[in-house]
């Protein structure tokens, strides 16, 4: 017998008989709290994430701004952001593909989201316009996210449940950090070290 | 230390008592354990404390997870169809050597040399990076503490903190030392450790060109594997380079895409006591033009189906490998993971290990090492039972002796038939108290009345090593009852 | 009420002062004991050392002892979480005793929690891992010890980590154990009080023996035998 079967016999052996039992799904399916907003900018705040809350119409102006700040003027773009965003600095495009290298050079990248949740302050790319493919959002050290109001879901099955599994996705809570020494949490490994966010109202 | 050959059980692994004892006499081993686990502790309970939903999402985890067990065969194969649907391939190894032969087989077949993994239980278990080395293939394990066992020539002694055991100062050495390009005034600050380990494998990252990672969870009816992590390493990994293996125990699958969301509630807070980890990747087979266009997904049987088998020590497969039950664990606390000879420690692998491997000789004393305390069942986010569990595993330990003299198997004998009538207790009582009147030891302070017994004969010195007993009463209970209690 | 006391054969062959202490206190409260002399062993050493078919006679012969009786006190929490949590399982379908551990029967059955005890003493409270994460003891134990007039209870330190007994893992892991049991010793010592109390002999017979083997000035006791402490009649 080839190994696909005989592990699959020797499980159907091992589970004859065995029923399987109902889910009981009692947990929170939405939030308490009514100020998603609020919730998600602090808790995204936690984990040393820097945020900003604006309105929509002065999103272009408050990107301007917070690349300035830091002097970033090289910046991935993925296909789809509004083009507005990016005016006065190098906008580099995705189409063709840029290499590893351009990545680890460039000072930053900027996206959107599909999805943020509020409960844990995470913000879940998809690969939909404005996030691009995933190494987008990995190698440059810098990581600018706007999240649009719209799309903060209270709590994890809120967020799983407008999410297509078969997309390709990355969950962010926060820069990357580690805390593989004495369990002392440290930001900023191999991922962006620093992870602003600005949500558009 | 790592060359030494893994099939779960490091080779020639000592019994549980045997290998505490190396630990419990490293009073630096003890400060480190202590001082991680007592941190840790309190960022789960923090994090666990803010969901007034727990109870329901440890009853939801555990039903998924069982439900899973129940038609595991009908969710691999949905699985399976799935991930080769989405353009992934899958493979089936009934166990470590077949799985190692499938992996190094991909490996050679790109041409590479090197590749990057991402940290990985299933991949430890098997001992792949040893059976890569062996055919020439060099694996770069790139999450921290994974680099840190690896530089060390060490083993893994926590699942999810495997360099739990070494403080900081013990890592800056290493790291001067190990690492080509560390700079020449190192200090033991966790961020300027964890700088040198960026430069390190940045590199590797972006010229990688095959990674191999394992999985949290494989969602069976979308063919979507997910891996939990916090440094990037993953992504990286899971991103960058074109071809990714992954291995994967056959338990890990989840039937929904829905039932997604209680593991991503549960794991992480139980876990590293955050909210959410910093990164989850999500993907389901290949995706053109984003992450690797080569996935094989190895699907891993080495002992499963035998535990899968057993209607009590099934509920260990339920597992999601969040650690929690060795970060409460006092036991743990004071060997350190290393004692338990696997790549499982801890209560978990008290009841793992027997199940993988049933014939090394860790595996019968490690149901036995547990004071039954009952703490890794009240943390344990998918409700596994592990002190049940190891009392059905001490039970088999016993079972599979039977018919072979021991002392201890006299002594219990003998209990249970003194216990068996009250006569014949009364009877050993009887002669218990006679040695009352003989003028053993002091009078013990610790119980007024009776005196202090520093050495017992048999096996009762293992007790009297560290611990007095107070001499036997002058009368037992049912004996005072009969002759003066009743009537009172 | 009349009450069977299980005593448990730990209590019977070596702390029949914790029986007695159980006679007294209930009898003061106004209910009659009776101690079934056919009673032995719950079987717990051997189910817990992997001898369930030992066991399982010693489970038969506690269901036929205590049949019949409305209520069955047992002054150790963890004999009481095996009778009532395991003994189910050992031996499926048999008429299980209503069992009580003493602090469930004082609170819950009997309805008091001032005893009318009377202890002068500074007292630590260990909960035992059963009594804690078996039985979900809660708060009886020390709610019972606050009443008692003239005690005074310290907080332990680390209480609800096991203190390294765990029947015959004392034995077998005796490194394991006596390390375990050295550190809820020092916390226990760091209390500074002169008494130390639990609800099971078992873990005091263990941690008892360390702080002797160390001379520390602490003596310790079974619970009921605090509780069953008057001006007339001191422990």
């Amino acid at each position: 017998m080839n190994a696909r079967d005989e592990i699959l016999s020797r499980v159907r052996k091992a589970t004859a008989g065995v029923q399987a039992p109902e889910i009981p799904r009692a947990y929170a399916q939405t939030s308490p709290t009514p100020d998603l907003l609020t919730l998600f900018a602090e808790r995204v705040a936690d984990y040393r994430a820097i945020v900003h809350q604006v309105p929509a119409t002065d999103l272009a102006t408050t990107v301007r701004q917070v690349l300035a700040v830091r002097n970033a003027t090289r910046i991935a773009v993925p296909d789809g952001l509004p083009p507005g965003w990016t005016t006065g600095v190098t906008a580099l495009s995705d189409t063709p593909p840029l290499t590893p290298a351009d990545l680890k050079d460039c000072d930053g990248v900027i996206t959107t989201c599909a999805v943020a949740v509020a409960e844990t302050g995470t913000i879940v790319l998809d690969a939909g316009p404005g996030q691009g493919r995933r190494a987008l959002s990995l190698v440059p050290d810098y990581h600018l996210c706007v999240v649009d109001a719209a799309k903060i879901a209270g709590t994890v099955p809120e967020a799983t449940a407008r999410l297509d599994p078969r997309r390709p996705q990355t969950w962010i809570s926060g820069p990357s950090a580690t805390s593989d020494i004495e369990l002392h949490r440290v930001e900023g490994v191999h991922g962006p070290r620093t992870l602003e966010v600005i949500i558009a109202t | 230390m790592s060359g030494e050959r893994t099939d779960v059980v490091w080779l020639g692994s000592p019994a549980f008592p045997k290998a505490a004892e190396k630990a419990l006499a490293d009073d630096r081993l003890r400060g480190n354990l202590r001082n991680a686990t007592t941190t840790i502790r309190g960022k789960r309970a923090r994090v666990v404390g803010e969901r007034p939903d727990w109870a329901e999402l440890r009853d939801a985890g555990a039903a998924i997870k069982d439900a899973t067990l129940a038609d595991l065969a009908g969710h691999l194969e949905r699985l399976e169809a799935e991930v080769t649907a989405a353009g992934g391939t899958v493979h089936w190894a009934r166990d470590a050597a077949e799985a190692n032969r499938i992996v190094t087989g991909l490996v050679k077949a790109t041409g590479e040399t090197e590749v990057v993994k991402v940290k990985s239980m299933a991949t430890q278990e098997i001992g792949l990076n040893e059976a890569l080395a062996a055919e020439g293939v060099t694996a770069h394990e790139t999450d921290l503490a994974e680099l840190i066992v690896q530089l060390a020539d060490d083993r893994p002694s926590h699942i999810l903190v495997p360099a739990i055991h070494r403080n900081r100062a013990e890592i800056r050495e290493l790291f001067a030392r190990q690492v080509p390009g560390a700079p020449a005034d190192l200090t033991d600050d966790p961020a300027a450790l964890a700088e040198v380990a960026r430069r390190y494998l940045r590199e590797r990252f972006l010229a990688a060109r095959v990674a191999i990672s394992g999985a949290n969870f494989m969602v069976a009816e979308t063919g979507t594997l997910v891996v939990l992590e916090s440094e990037g390493n993953g992504r990286m990994c899971l991103t960058l380079p074109e071809t990714l293996i992954s291995v994967v125990g056959i338990e890990k699958t989840i039937p929904t895409w829905r039932d997604l969301e209680v593991f991503l509630q549960l794991l992480p807070r139980s876990s590293t006591g955050e909210r959410m980890n910093p990164y989850t990747t999500v993907w389901t087979g290949v995706t053109p033009g984003d992450g690797p266009q080569d996935f094989h997904l190895v699907l891993l049987d080495n002992g499963r189906t035998e535990a899968l088998a057993d209607e009590i020590g099934r509920s260990a497969l339920r597992c999601i490998r969040c650690s929690a039950c060795l970060n409460v664990c006092p036991v743990y606390e004071r060997t350190g993971g290393h004692a338990y000879g696997s790549v499982y420690p801890g209560p978990i692998g008290a009841i793992l290990t027997p199940q993988l491997r049933p014939d090394e000789e860790v595996s019968a004393s490690l149901p036995f090492a547990s004071s039954l305390c009952g703490a890794c069942y009240e943390v344990c986010p998918v409700k596994i039972d592990i002190p049940r569990a190891l009392i059905h595993l001490r039970e088999k330990a016993v079972d599979a002796k039977r018919g072979h003299p021991s002392a201890e198997r006299a002594a219990m004998k003998l209990a249970a038939w003194t216990l068996g009538n009250p006569r014949r207790l009364s009877a050993a009582q009887n002669v218990a108290s006679l040695t009352a009147r003989l003028p053993l030891g002091r009078p013990s302070r610790t119980w007024p009345g009776r005196r202090r017994i520093k050495r017992l004969p048999g096996p009762g010195r293992a007790w009297s090593r560290t611990r007095d007993v107070p001499s036997p009463p002058p009368q037992s209970f049912r004996r005072w009852w009969r002759e003066e209690g009743e009537e009172q | 009420m009349r009450i069977a006391l299980f005593l448990t054969c730990v209590n019977d062959t070596m702390f029949p002062g914790t029986g007695k202490a159980v006679v007294k206190l209930l009898r003061r409260l106004g209910h009659t004991v009776v101690f079934p002399e056919e009673q032995t062993c719950c079987g717990q050493m051997h189910l817990n050392s992997g001898y369930r078919r030992e066991c399982e006679p010693l489970v038969r012969s506690f269901a036929a002892t205590f049949a019949g009786f409305d209520a069955v006190v047992v002054p150790s929490a963890s004999c009481a979480g095996m009778i009532r949590e395991l003994h189910p399982e050992v031996v499926p379908g048999l008429a299980a005793p209503p069992v009580h551990e003493l602090t469930e029967l004082l609170v819950d059955v009997l309805g008091v929690e001032d005893v009318g005890a009377y202890f002068p003493h500074t007292v630590t409270y260990h909960p035992t891992c059963h009594s804690l994460r078996m039985l979900g003891l809660g708060d009886r134990p020390t709610r019972l010890l606050r009443a008692v007039r003239g005690l005074e209870l310290l907080e332990l330190p680390g209480a609800e980590e096991c203190c390294g007994f765990g029947g015959t893992f004392a034995m077998k892991n005796a490194g394991v154990s006596a390390a375990m049991g050295a550190d809820k010793a020092a916390n226990v010592r760091r209390t500074g009080a002169a008494v130390l109390a639990a609800a099971d002999n078992s873990c005091l017979v263990h941690l008892g023996g360390g702080l002797s083997r160390d001379g520390a000035p602490v003596r310790v006791m079974h619970l009921a035998e605090i509780l069953a402490s008057t001006e007339e009649d001191p422990a």
